[in-house]
């Protein structure tokens, strides 16, 4: 996946992708901020990339928010640590979960760099407004976290991100096939990913 | 035996009270559960036999196959195509989950936890009872960022 940042920059406060992800997987919108769910969210520069920030950085860069999700890692370290395997590697690359097998131990939530995972410390259900009766939703005691769409994708979908995004931000594509548009994206522009250092090898590239 | 006279029919009065939950039911069988099935489809996924033998673990293959493997599509023993899915597929024709899982699963005193997480089609009650303002007044109350 390749995120536009300069592209979101220009239709602040867009939030299209965050609604539409929210909608579809009944995401629950909880205000306590330490029960929260999220799947897709906006992050300030320093703390999406805080080994790039410094502080003589442009304030242009301050001033951005960039959407941050689930990077569906080459070396995913939630699935070296999920003892049930609810969350695994698919073929493709997507680091999906097994809902039924996850055991809210939230030891996944812990090697997660990103912050990509969030635990249902109620039931979602009270703060779902405008359920998606096509999806399940979740129960209290399990983690959660973007699934790259894969019901979506299984019908030959866009993620709903992609789908949502009217201003053709969020781009996705196979990474593992040379002359696919994504790598014609890579190879033409500049592009930086989180916490690279870390060496899970991060799947979501943003264009600054 | 001492006070055998108390003892005795001490006995037979416990035996009696523990006994009560026989002899108020006695000769009265629970009903037989009548889930009701739909009028307009006439095919399920299999023989109607094999469905109530072995719908669980139908389900459950079901999901292993559509969660880890990918696997979306169900051939069934006539060859027909199948979208796995409970939420989906299953509930389009049966339609009540209070009409048909549940009378015999209360019956049964099964208790499966499908329903924790998929949504039955009847189900909206006791939902989005919690106002929340919405994502862009939340996001726009928020502090703005600090500069260094």
């Amino acid at each position: 996946m390749v995120i536009d940042t300069r592209v979101c920059k220009k239709h602040e406060p867009c939030e299209e992708c965050i609604k539409a992800c929210h909608h579809v997987h009944n995401v629950p919108l909880i205000p306590n901020k330490k029960h929260e769910i999220k799947w897709i969210w906006k992050e300030e520069f320093e703390h999406a990339f805080p080994d790039t920030a410094h502080e003589y950085l442009d304030e242009y860069l301050h001033e951005r928010e960039f959407i941050v999700l689930c990077n569906h890692c080459e070396h995913p370290p939630c699935v070296r640590v999920c003892p049930t395997q609810a969350t695994f590697k698919r073929e493709d690359g997507i680091v999906m979960m097994d809902m039924h097998r996850c055991i809210g131990c939230r030891f996944c939530m812990a090697a997660c760099p990103y912050g990509s995972r969030s635990f249902n410390w109620e039931d979602p259900r009270p703060y779902i407004k405008n359920p998606n009766p096509r999806y399940p939703t979740r129960m209290k005691g399990v983690v959660e976290k973007c699934t790259f769409c894969t019901e979506r994708l299984a019908e030959g979908k866009l993620p709903a991100c992609v789908e949502a995004c009217k201003h053709g931000a969020i781009m996705v594509g196979d990474l593992a096939d040379p002359h696919s548009e994504i790598n014609k994206v890579l190879r033409e522009h500049f592009t930086l990913r989180r916490k690279v250092h870390l060496g899970t090898g991060p799947s979501v590239f943003y264009i600054i | 035996m001492h006070d055998a006279g108390k003892v005795i029919p001490g006995i037979i009065a416990f035996v009696l009270f523990v006994t009560v939950p026989f002899w108020t039911n006695f000769g009265k069988a629970a009903p037989k559960p009548q889930p009701e099935l739909p009028k307009e489809y006439k095919k399920c996924v299999e023989s109607k036999e094999f469905m109530r033998r072995e719908h669980m673990k139908l389900l459950r293959k079901w999901r292993f196959d559509v969660v880890r493997n990918n696997m979306r599509v169900y051939i069934n023993s006539e060859g027909r195509l199948i979208n796995m899915s409970l939420q989906n597929e299953c509930m389009r024709c049966h339609t009540s989950k209070k009409k048909f899982c549940d009378v015999c699963h209360d019956y049964v005193a099964a208790h499966p936890y499908c329903w924790n997480c998929h949504i039955p089609p009847e189900e909206k009650k006791g939902w989005a009872t919690k106002e929340v303002k919405s994502l862009t007044e939340e996001a726009s109350s928020k502090q703005p960022a600090s500069h260094h």
